[in-house]
């Protein structure tokens, strides 16, 4: 395996890209991995497409440039595909994980990537779990899967750490979080 | 304890358990998130900080500068168009040798505007008195927060702690922090030695001060700031020696038995040190000399340092438009020749206002000096990297 596993999250302003990225990096940290989680500044807007980026070790990690080159790319938005290249940089030896209802084959066709593609419909899954459309915490779920660095315990635990100080007074969201981040790891396909 | 903190939180949480008396501050990005958390602090009574909100930075520093003078311990934070308000009082502060502390986030400075990292902003003050130390990561901007305000008391010098913005005041990574209490112990009370609330001992501050004294007074000036060198040191090797992490006027990286280097400040210097290890595996002996502390300017123990190397690419995120070179080279050069050392040196300006310095770009730079170290000649004094001509 790499010494470094480098992972670019791509969604809208609004929808969670960046803390996806930093709750999985709390979430390595947790598990006991060096990790860092930053979001690309630029004009943003709601809406507008956003990128944010992971690096994942064992051993503490001095590199701060850009990630050009990821391992795995996260879309939250499967309608940044049309307007966004999510696979620019992406190797074939790499993964895509898409946030859509269609099934892997449809998406590869859609990506025309040849490295593998998973999906996961996780906009249903975190509709059905905490009643709102937000896919970024089942999205979670899916990467620990995909990346297989993790361990999906300790990611479930420290999210609902997280969550419960960040939502004390709402804690229906906090159930429905976690189940849908353990869901999306049970039911990514690819 | 090991947590995730971006830079701007080490350094918030760094001044919570400091827990200076005031805090006179102004936001800006992409410093604002060091006093927004802060002043979360002080609202949730975590610190005992009087927090003064001013409508500018140069009235932040006016303030710093007021309670400072008034006997308190003072911090704030700025970066960019920030600091260059806060210009004149910078040098106030330093000529009437008050111990304030600022966390700077490093930026480009405008015209074109541009919120990015660079180091325009810092390398702009200093000149102005001020001790500057540069961090590479969360980490060592956390640890130097806490070594400066010691640093700052004793030296009776204000201290300037930077990070590069976004890449390091917005990057999470892992810090490992100490306990409030072990902070609290470390940097102890704040004993001024004279200060204006002691009415039973009053004296006059920032009179006028013309032909007669003023040139007396620039040259202590000038003397506390060699002296702030071992004081530097000091508190260094205490902090080494309480929490296990060393700090010194720089970081050496491969670099004892490098033929080749690198010397760049902050965060590049960690992408640099990844090319070293890649090019130490083919057999090239890449090496890195990180400086910390830029004022004082450790030019002897630098050029000491660089003495053994065959050729150096000495590496500036800032430019100086003056039709020479960026402020590292012409710092590290000027040592190099007082110290008697003709070492082949090229310059390269990089990443101002955030353009990003990625692997491939410092290879390219270990590649031309292996090439310069054969045959002694350097073709381009200066150049670009990563721009379009």
């Amino acid at each position: 395996m790499k010494d470094i596993i480098e992972i670019r999250w791509h969604g809208r302003g609004g929808q969670g890209a960046k803390t996806a990225a930093l709750l999985f990096a709390e979430a390595a940290l947790a598990t006991g991995k060096y990790v860092q989680g930053f979001p690309e500044y630029g004009p943003e807007r709601m809406g507008a497409p956003v990128q944010a980026f992971n690096r994942l070790s064992d051993k503490p990690i001095t590199l701060h440039c850009g990630i050009i080159n990821p391992d795995f790319v996260v879309v939250l938005d499967p309608t940044l595909i049309k307007s966004v290249d999510v696979i620019a940089g992406l190797s074939d030896t790499g993964a895509i994980i898409v946030n859509t209802e269609k099934n892997a084959a449809e998406m590869k066709k859609e990506l025309n990537f040849s490295g593998k593609v998973y999906v996961i419909n996780a906009s249903k899954i975190a509709k059905e779990c905490f009643g709102k459309e937000i896919p970024n915490t089942p999205m979670l779920g899916a990467l620990v899967k995909v990346t297989n660095f993790l361990d999906i315990n300790g990611v479930l635990e420290d999210t609902k750490k997280k969550l419960e100080k960040k939502f004390s007074h709402k804690p229906e969201i906090i159930d429905g979080n976690i189940k849908s981040i353990k869901r999306a790891f049970d039911e990514i396909s690819g | 304890m090991r947590v995730a903190k971006t830079g701007n939180e080490a350094m918030a949480e760094a001044m919570r358990q400091i827990n200076p008396d005031v805090v006179a501050a102004y936001p800006i990005t992409p410093a604002t998130e060091i006093v927004m958390i802060f002043s979360q602090f002080v609202a949730d009574g975590l610190v005992d900080t009087e927090y003064v909100a001013v409508e500018s930075e140069h009235s932040a520093m006016s303030a710093c500068i007021g309670a400072s003078a008034a006997g308190a311990r003072v911090m704030t934070s700025t970066s960019s168009q920030g600091l260059a308000l806060m210009y004149e009082m910078l040098y106030i502060a330093a000529g009437l040798r008050l111990p304030i502390v600022i966390g700077e986030v490093n930026r480009a400075l405008s015209a074109p505007i541009n919120i990015h990292g660079d180091h325009s902003d810092t390398m702009g003050a200093r000149d102005a008195g001020w001790i500057q130390i540069f961090s590479e990561n969360s980490q060592e901007a956390y640890d130097s927060m806490i070594q400066a305000i010691l640093i700052a008391e004793r030296s009776k010098l204000p201290v300037m702690v930077t990070t590069d913005g976004f890449i390091i005041s917005h990057c999470l990574e892992v810090i490992d922090t100490i306990s409030d209490g072990d902070v609290k112990k470390f940097v102890g009370e704040y004993n001024p030695e004279r200060y204006l609330l002691d009415i039973k001992r009053p004296f006059t501050l920032g009179a006028i001060d013309l032909q007669d004294y003023y040139f007396e007074h620039k040259m202590q000036e000038a003397e506390a700031m060699k002296d702030s060198k071992k004081i530097i040191l000091d508190v260094a090797s205490e902090f080494n020696k309480k929490f296990g992490r060393e700090y010194g006027f720089y970081e050496k990286y491969k670099l004892d038995d490098a033929e080749v280097a690198i010397v760049c400040l902050g965060s590049a210097a960690g992408t640099t040190k990844v090319v070293v290890d890649e090019l130490r595996a083919k057999g090239i002996k890449a090496g890195l000399l990180k400086p910390r502390v830029f004022r004082p300017f450790p030019y002897q123990e630098i050029a000491k340092e660089l003495s053994k190397v065959k050729a150096i690419s000495i590496l500036d995120r800032s430019d100086t438009y003056s039709a020479y070179a960026g402020p590292v080279f012409t710092e590290i050069t000027s040592a190099l020749y007082s110290s008697n050392m003709q070492i082949p040196v090229n310059n390269y300006i990089y990443g101002l206002g955030g353009r990003d310095i990625g692997k491939e770009e410092i290879k390219n730079v270990f590649e031309e000096l292996v090439t310069i170290a054969k045959t002694k000649k350097v073709e381009k004094l200066i150049g670009y990297i990563g721009v379009r001509e």
